[in-house]
């Protein structure tokens, strides 16, 4: 049987190209203490922690969870540590809440961070293998060629992904915690700026960002009584396809399909765009916007760029996505995941200070990862499943 | 007790706020018997895939089993030179293990008779002239410089055929 | 939250480990777990499609490249796509997350697996980073002398001898003889052992955990399911894991405060035990764990051979459980506790309670 889940509490840190203030664990107990405060609890009042991280070698520290117990408050407590690429805070949040809806815990923190200024991300993305080309394009590099291959299949014109780097950092400036406040940001400056790995230029993509994000969730009988009332959970999804196989759709892949099918069917939507109030989505590449659109089913395959352009996905259009700024304006990739989730359920919260979307009652939160093979979503709602 | 007036003086260099600890760690790195047989064949100047046998599909390189099916595949078989580009990006940013020059182009290969396509390097023409559907060759190293290695392969370069048609490569985007 | 008593019955219905070798040079790491999956598989005549959820379990940092664990995914064969995880830890963890998953209900089956190759980096490097990276990981300190200064406090503390060690390196040694799995087995006596070197004083080369390359899985099912699949489920009744602070100085390292938490709240005490299966890499461990779960002379211990026979790093704990799942199905134990660790000098631990029908 499933317990219900919800969301108490939420914390974040300013997140910045280097934190070089504070250590790791300095970092992750700013975000979590912020959670706690929101929650108005205190350490001793969290049964579990669930840590989640992307590749250890972004910060050159092992299985950092073990050094971190007595700085989560672990000590004594049962300690998790997930790892599933990029969609890593995503899922962290997921099998944090399993534990509750499971019946195990009472309250859980689900804490995910990235310090990548320690290390040097682009780096531990693509440590070089023996035997192959000594061909490296980083992350980027991997992702634009799909996004041509999108262009060309949907026909869209080459504005949209600029379109979608405007909108997202003029919602961050909005969000005193997002990495990238460029206020004066407008399209042509994208289109200006300079060709990272045709077709994304260098405005299109996602910074590189220390930074950590912290969930309390709780069973029914362990919510408190806040300044903000609870963010329900009323889906949660996780699916994986392989990363590299004979006729796999990168554009669309199915995994992402699945999985939304999967987490709608269960908060019982059937009609995404006109249900869901508002969309926290991993948009680390402009051009995921349009592409996800049509992947979690918020239009049809063709169509995505047509709702960007339109306006739609903009703070005051009808399916606001990225309020928060999303990946284009802060990226600790471990975090980054988490922070979809976590901003959906600040918005039906009604905690989303000035990037609020007005009356937000339902929203998505996802995060992807790897080379989009791994999927992590959930509904929250201000109401009650 | 420590006597406090032997204790070290404080110094004004301020706290210490960052520690940089060097690490190197060196692995061994085993490519797998299914790719060992791709290496191979690179340093006899040849593509090997391997096909599964339970979804018939083509993989090259082949990294152990057949994504899908999760089965070794184990049968060889040799392809040739020439490909089309599926979809490719021009690379623009510099960063750390680079070591060719940028820009450069860097496309998805589909080597004739495989199910996979995989990265290649694009040489001999402009960037602004690559496009998707663009039929290519392979250009291999001089014999002597041969290796079990995908280094083997200098880069890609097109045929000047006519491009193949979209409905041939769609499935593999 | 549902009080232990009403937990959904989940039991391990098969487990398939490879051979433990101190080096396969051949098979990289999608070859080498795939014949274990299959035979995961085969033991019970499933296929991958009879899987609701995989979790996995296993570390970068060993093989030296990001994201290894996707491309071992591969072994499984996930088309259709299907929901997975994974945790940066030992199988046993992926194992705890599988059993949570399981207990809603909606779901009923699924697949765990964790593989480590030690052989491909120097250990005493990598596990060095394992550490604190401000204050211990830049002094470089090496597993070996980590788990010597445990040693020696434990032999300080009156509560071992160094022949004690020795014994229990004699004991899981020739219980490995009969683990074919097994890559260190032999039969000496302690005299013998205690006659050979120190490798970092007090521990002397046989007190210490072979370097292995290996590679497990295990299936879980639930209720019906298990019962459908094998006529020999073991079933988990109890299943915790704690952890303890991370700085040598701050803890009692001659006890496992942790494994005595985890081990009350699965339930060890609740019955007699009959096997337990202990992720001890070194020999001193041992000891400490047995006293920590309360575990008396009646009980036998790793009868595998445990992690002094084979330690492939990231699926010992999961081998653990393996194991004494094993002695349950097989009928020559009714009830096994198994147990795994992280961390240095058992930082933190997984204990896991198995009876049979």
């Amino acid at each position: 049987m499933s317990e219900r889940c919800a969301v108490i509490g939420v914390g974040q840190t300013k997140h910045k190209a280097k934190r070089d203030d504070i250590s790791i664990a300095g970092l992750v107990r700013e975000a979590a203490k912020r959670a706690l405060e929101d929650a108005q609890l205190t350490w001793s009042d969290i049964d579990a922690v669930v840590v989640g991280k992307a590749p250890d070698m972004f910060e050159g520290a092992m299985m950092p969870e073990l050094y971190l117990a007595p700085a989560l408050g672990a000590v004594g407590k049962p300690m998790f540590r997930v790892h599933t690429a990029g969609s890593v805070g995503g899922s962290t949040t997921l099998v944090a809440a399993h534990l509750i809806t499971a019946g195990i815990h009472k309250r859980v923190l689900a804490v995910a961070y990235e310090k990548q200024s320690d290390s040097d991300a682009m780096w531990a993305l693509s440590v070089p293998q023996p035997f192959a080309a000594p061909l490296l394009a980083g992350a980027g590099g991997y992702f634009a060629p799909h996004i041509r291959a999108y262009m060309r299949r949907s026909g869209a014109p080459d504005h949209i992904g600029c379109m979608v780097a405007v909108k997202d950092r003029l919602n961050a400036v909005k969000n005193p915690y997002a990495h990238l406040h460029l206020p004066d940001i407008d399209l042509k400056t994208v289109q200006d700026s300079v060709m990272l790995w045709d077709p994304l230029h260098y405005l299109e993509a996602c910074p590189s960002s220390d930074g950590a994000a912290a969930i309390i969730l709780s069973a029914e009988d362990g919510v408190t009584d806040g300044a903000f009332p609870p963010a329900w959970v009323h889906g949660m999804a996780m699916r994986s396809e392989p990363t590299m196989f004979a006729g796999r759709d990168q554009v669309n892949p199915q995994a992402g399909q699945d999985c939304a099918a999967d987490v709608f069917a269960q908060a019982g939507i059937t009609n995404p765009r006109a249900e869901i109030d508002m969309a926290e989505v991993y948009v680390p590449f402009s051009w995921y916007e349009p592409m996800w659109l049509e992947n979690l089913g918020f239009a049809e395959q063709g169509d995505g760029w047509k709702l960007t352009e339109s306006g739609a996905t903009a703070l005051d259009g009808d399916i606001p996505w990225n309020a928060s700024g999303g990946v284009l304006s802060s990226n600790p990739i471990g975090a980054s995941g988490m922070l979809r989730f976590l901003e959906a359920a600040m918005q039906v919260r009604g905690q989303a200070g000035e990037h609020q979307v007005d009356g937000a009652r339902r929203a998505l939160g996802q995060a992807y990862g790897g080379g989009s093979q791994f999927f992590a979503m959930w509904v929250v709602s201000s109401d009650k499943p | 007790m420590a006597d406090a007036s032997k204790s070290p003086q404080a110094d004004d260099r301020g706290p210490v706020t960052t520690l940089a600890t060097p690490i190197h760690l060196d692995y061994s790195f085993t490519p797998g018997i299914a790719q060992s047989r791709n290496l191979r064949g690179l340093a006899e100047g040849k593509f090997i895939g391997q096909r599964c046998s339970v979804c018939g599909k083509v993989y090259v390189p082949s990294r152990g089993s057949c994504p899908t099916d999760g089965v070794p595949c184990t049968e060889d078989i040799v392809l040739p030179n020439t490909g089309t580009i599926t979809t490719f990006c021009v690379v623009n940013v510099p960063f750390a293990g680079q070591s060719i020059e940028i820009p450069y182009t860097c496309a998805q290969v589909l080597l004739d008779g495989a199910n996979i396509s995989f990265m290649g390097l694009i040489q001999e023409v402009l960037a602004d002239e690559v496009h998707m559907g663009q039929r290519v060759e392979a250009v291999w190293v001089e014999p002597e410089d041969l290796t079990p290695s995908m280094a083997s392969v200098k880069y890609f370069r097109p045929t000047g055929e006519q491009d193949a048609e979209y409905e041939t490569y769609k499935d593999y985007l | 939250m549902s009080p232990a008593a009403s937990r959904r019955p989940v039991a391990i219905a098969s487990f398939a480990q490879s051979q433990n070798v101190r080096r396969d040079q051949e098979r990289n790491e999608v070859e080498g777990l795939m014949p274990v999956i299959a035979e995961v598989f085969a033991n019970i005549g499933i296929t991958k499609n009879d899987i609701d959820f995989i979790c996995s379990g296993s570390t970068d940092y060993l093989i030296g490249g990001p994201f290894s664990f996707v491309a071992a995914l591969d072994a499984v064969g996930v088309w259709p796509p299907r929901s997975e995880s994974h945790v940066e830890m030992d199988g046993a963890f992926a194992l705890y997350e599988a059993w949570v998953r399981l207990q809603e209900g909606d779901i009923d089956a699924a697949l765990v697996y964790s593989f480590g190759r030690s052989s491909l980096g120097d250990l005493n490097e990598i596990l060095a980073l394992q550490l604190d990276p401000y204050y211990l990981a830049p002094l470089w300190p090496d597993p070996v002398s980590v788990a010597a200064l445990q040693a020696r406090a434990l032999i300080d503390s009156g509560r071992a001898t160094e022949s004690d060690l020795a014994g229990v390196a004699a004991r899981n040694r020739k219980s490995a003889l009969s683990n074919p799995k097994a890559q260190v087995a032999y039969d000496r006596s302690v005299d013998e052992l205690l006659s050979e070197e120190y490798a970092v004083a007090p521990l002397r080369k046989h007190a210490l955990p072979p370097i292995t390359d290996g590679a497990a899985a295990i299936v879980l099912a639930a209720g019906d399911k298990a019962q459908q699949w094998t006529d020999h489920p073991a079933w988990i009744t109890g299943i915790d894991h704690r952890i303890e602070t991370h700085a040598l100085g701050a803890r009692d390292l001659t006890r496992s405060p942790s494994t005595t938490k985890a081990a009350e709240m699965a339930g060890v005490g609740d019955g007699p035990v009959d096997v337990a299966e202990l992720h001890a890499p070194y020999a001193h461990q041992e000891l400490i764990l047995a006293e920590a779960m309360g575990l008396g002379d009646g009980v036998s211990i790793n009868p595998s051979g445990g992690a002094l026979a084979a330690n492939p790093l990231m699926s010992a704990g999961l081998i653990r459980i393996g194991e004494a799942a094993a002695r349950i199905s097989s009928g020559s134990a009714h009830r096994a506790v198994a147990h795994a660790t992280s961390g240095p000098c058992l930082q933190q631990n997984l204990v896991c309670v198995l009876e049979g029908e």
